[in-house]
């Protein structure tokens, strides 16, 4: 069975590139593009939503 | 399932105007969640702050809210209380304008037990003004007003709320972010004056100052000096050293005030 992707949607007016997603992601799935966050390895997500718990700029939303 | 904030978030006020990695954001997140699974009605709930940078958060929530005058968010709160005991007042502020500014208010808030939550953001410093030191900046830190060490002694803000007493007092961190609206959602849900201090970082005016490298360092710092209640509890003092108790501090109940006063009004009308 094909594993089902969540979807990463980064709202990049929001990103204020402070890391804590990229260092916080036990996985690694994020990385720092310019002062902005964006989505590396999708297919490693495990879908533990701590981006998005620990993002303080509301900018990052996960769909499992 | 993602967390919808949109629902509670006022249109076109993000971004916020706090800075890259302060945690101010993570705690009105935990806010917005606990104001979420109490199903707290916009036209119900009204969040009173003072000024700083923690005092900047109702403008961004939407619902009844108050931003009043430098420490005097607990006056405000009081007065909104009292004209409508039923609504559920929420007051947040900074470490700088709960107990020095308004240190006064805070007490005599904690003292009266009326129903509010009042949620402190303590970042160790006034970061809004330009990091002055404030009354919890911890000995020998360093703020733009003490560059050689803090001399002072900083405040245990949880053990001044229950000396001041009042009947519900927790602490969390930024760093655990999950439970902070655990905390919130109980404290709001408590029938008297409670306080939750989230232990905060400030990576502008308080980690550049003190040797913290990145945000990191600082939600890192925040993880090794939290210890929840039930584990200090097997630890020995010498372990307890330099650590920070986490979680529900203190629970009791006490007669609430604005009750207490509605007695008040029925004696004096009785006695015409």
């Amino acid at each position: 069975m094909e594993k089902k992707l969540p979807t990463i949607e980064i709202v990049e007016k929001y990103c204020k590139g402070c890391h804590i997603c990229v260092e916080f992601c036990p996985t690694k799935v994020l990385e720092m593009k310019g002062f902005v966050v964006a989505v590396k390895n999708l297919e490693a997500c495990i879908k533990c939503m701590q981006c998005e718990l620990r993002c303080p700029d509301f900018a990052i939303k996960v769909t499992p | 399932m993602a967390f919808d904030y949109d629902k509670y978030i006022r249109p076109g006020k993000l971004p916020h105007i706090w800075c890259p990695g302060c945690g101010h954001g993570i705690v009105m997140k935990g806010l917005i969640r606990a104001m979420d699974s109490l199903n707290l009605k916009k036209e119900d709930t009204c969040i009173v702050s003072g000024i700083g940078c923690a005092s900047r958060l109702p403008g961004y929530i939407d619902c009844c809210t108050l931003h009043t005058a430098h420490g005097r968010a607990a006056a405000f709160a009081t007065g909104v209380k009292m004209a409508k005991p039923e609504m559920n007042v929420i007051l947040c502020g900074g470490d700088g304008d709960g107990t020095a500014i308004g240190g006064n208010h805070f007490i005599h808030a904690c003292r009266r037990n009326i129903n509010m939550t009042y949620i402190i953001m303590n970042n160790y410093i006034y970061g809004m003004t330009g990091g002055q030191f404030s009354p919890c900046t911890p000995t020998g830190a360093k703020a733009s007003t003490t560059p050689y060490g803090n001399p002072d002694p900083g405040f245990d803000i949880a053990k001044l709320a229950i000396g001041a007493g009042a009947t519900f007092v927790a602490r969390g961190t930024a760093y655990h972010a999950a439970q902070i609206d655990k905390l919130i959602a109980e404290a709001i849900q408590h029938k008297g004056f409670s306080v939750v201090e989230i232990l905060d970082d400030c990576p502008t005016t308080y980690g550049r100052r003190n040797k913290y490298r990145s945000v990191i360092d600082m939600m890192n710092r925040l993880k090794e000096v939290a210890v929840p209640v039930k584990a200090a509890e097997k630890m020995t003092a010498e372990q307890l050293e330099g650590k920070v108790l986490t979680g529900v501090l203190h629970k009791v109940e006490k007669p609430e005030y604005t009750e207490e006063y509605a007695k008040v009004i029925q004696r004096a009308q009785a006695a015409k």
